[in-house]
């Protein structure tokens, strides 16, 4: 049987197992990991060829750190002063990216071709939450050493590891939290509004307990490691969030 | 048993019925063509099939499943060819075909396979935002069919195909109409031609059931076991196909 006959008729390929037609189908069941795996593949590739999410947020927080560096009018920052400008500029960069995670999906149909797969909708949400968490990242690898350059007077020094499991965990509750608000947003008309309205309530904890977490790291004289209760707080944070997000993911996918 | 069951269908959009009290059934292996201007209520059928929306009112059977409460067991069983192709512009036609290749477990040999059969490997590589209307829906039929459905849901499949792109994708989505066509010659762009028998199976039974959203209907009650013509969302026909006059369907467009 020629290739092209074999296409036609579904009869298997090489390698390919000899299901009847109307049973092969119905005996795949994709699994989890393996669909995590290609969506996350699927989703690197797009913001690869398209550039949409990472550079926008990246260029939003350098701009933003140059704003605040005139507007403060003041050599350096430290402490909570620069924590805070460190935690929101951060916070809206992150936003421009949830705003964009499913934009695709919507819109080109990907989220109807996901839902006629027999797969498992978690996979859906993981490999978003993964995608964003991967954006975060990257702008973080650039938006701190700028943060470091244009408004902190010391470098990090000592205190730079506390700092990055502050991101870390700050990181994972915002990719939770953001996936769930952007699966919600983008499927109602002002999507583009909905989405920071919905998350930005919701990550006020994260932005607390970063500041908090991190503002110990960010004073010239004695930098000091992170408080743990705040580390805490945001690890609790989460946990919760992060369940929460998982256990409601499936419904917003629904009719 | 039936491919499908539909009884008392009902669906709404806020306040309007979008589907009104739909009634049929349909066999394994036969073709449904569905006839109605636009908006009648034919792809919110489909979407009520492909379990992408839910019935409000009314009992739905899909391959021997309920939905919506059994929808689970009908996903990875329906191919859906929408008006929209379900694929990434951004991705290549090859890329889009392996990212739907691994949610529904296809190996990717199958792939290669049928962007040979809608002659799209020599362009297979390009992103699908640079190809043409007809090339991206042939594209999105080798999607369709990737899985080897048992139920292949088509809104107007010939839309944006010329002539010889017909003749290549017919046998992909089971026409047995189209296919007496291609079986006598080569399309201009296809690899290769085949069959009636190859590409619709021996037999009826190993045909896909069908279920396809047409405008035309000479071509439409060729390929039809059973008409349903749809007008602002309520049933006007439903008939075997042998038992239906064109000129009944041109008149559900007046």
């Amino acid at each position: 049987m020629s290739s092209v006959e074999q296409a036609h008729t579904g009869a298997p390929a090489a390698g390919e197992p000899a299901n009847a037609p109307g049973t092969a189908s119905a005996a795949r069941q994709t699994g989890l990991w393996r669909t995590v795996g290609a969506l996350l593949r699927k989703e690197l590739l797009v913001e690869l060829r398209t550039l949409e999410s990472v550079p926008g947020m990246s260029l939003f927080a350098l701009s933003t750190f140059v704003v605040f560096h005139f507007a403060l009018n003041r050599g350096s920052v430290e402490g909570d002063l620069a924590a805070g400008v460190l935690w929101v500029t951060l916070l809206f960069a992150a936003m421009l990216g949830v705003n964009r995670l499913f934009v695709a999906d919507a819109d080109q149909g990907g989220f109807d071709a996901f839902l006629l797969a027999p797969v498992d909708r978690s996979a859906m949400f993981i490999a978003k939450a993964l995608t964003l968490l991967a954006y975060l990242v990257v702008l973080e690898l650039v938006a701190v050493p700028a943060f470091g350059l244009l408004l902190l007077g010391a470098p990090f020094g000592p205190a730079l590891p506390g700092l990055i499991v502050s991101l870390a965990l700050a990181d994972v509750g915002i990719a939770a939290v953001g996936t769930l608000v952007a699966a919600l947003a983008v499927q109602t008309r002002a999507r583009d509004l909905l989405g920071p309205l919905l998350a930005l309530p919701l990550l006020v904890p994260i932005v607390i307990g970063g500041s908090r977490a991190s503002a110990p790291a960010l004073v010239q004289a004695h930098q000091a490691a992170p408080a743990a209760r705040w580390l805490l707080t945001l690890g609790l944070y989460d946990l919760v969030f992060g369940l929460i997000a998982y256990a409601v993911f499936d419904f917003l996918l629904e009719d | 048993m039936a491919a499908l069951e539909v009884e008392g269908l009902t669906r709404r959009y806020g306040e309007r019925d979008a589907l009104s009290d739909v009634w049929l059934t349909l066999e394994q292996g036969q073709t449904l063509v569905v006839f109605g201007p636009n908006g009648a209520g034919k792809t919110t059928l489909l979407r009520v099939l492909a379990t992408l929306l839910r019935p409000h009112e009314g009992r739905v059977r899909v391959l021997g499943s309920e939905l919506p409460e059994q929808s689970w067991a009908v996903r990875g069983r329906v191919g859906v060819l929408a008006h929209e192709p379900l694929l990434y512009r951004e991705l290549t036609a090859r890329e889009n075909l392996r990212f739907h290749a691994r949610l529904h477990g296809v190996s990717e040999e199958r792939v290669e396979l049928l962007l040979a059969a809608v002659a799209l490997d020599a362009r297979a590589d390009e992103p699908l935002r640079t190809l043409s209307r007809g090339m991206v829906q042939r594209a999105a039929i080798a999607r369709c069919v990737l899985h080897q459905p048992e139920l292949l849901l088509l809104d107007e499949p010939y839309a944006n195909l010329d002539p010889a792109a017909v003749e290549l994708v017919a046998p992909l989505i089971g026409s047995a109409a189209e296919v007496g066509a291609a079986s006598g010659g080569r399309s201009s762009g296809g690899t290769a031609g085949v069959s009636a028998a190859e590409a619709s199976g021996a037999d009826q039974r190993a045909r896909p059931t069908r279920v396809v959203c047409s405008h035309d209907p000479g071509g439409g009650l060729a390929e039809a076991d059973v008409v349903l013509g749809l007008r602002a969302g309520r049933p006007a026909l439903l008939r075997a196909a042998d038992q239906v006059d064109p000129a009944e369907i041109v008149e559900l467009y007046r």
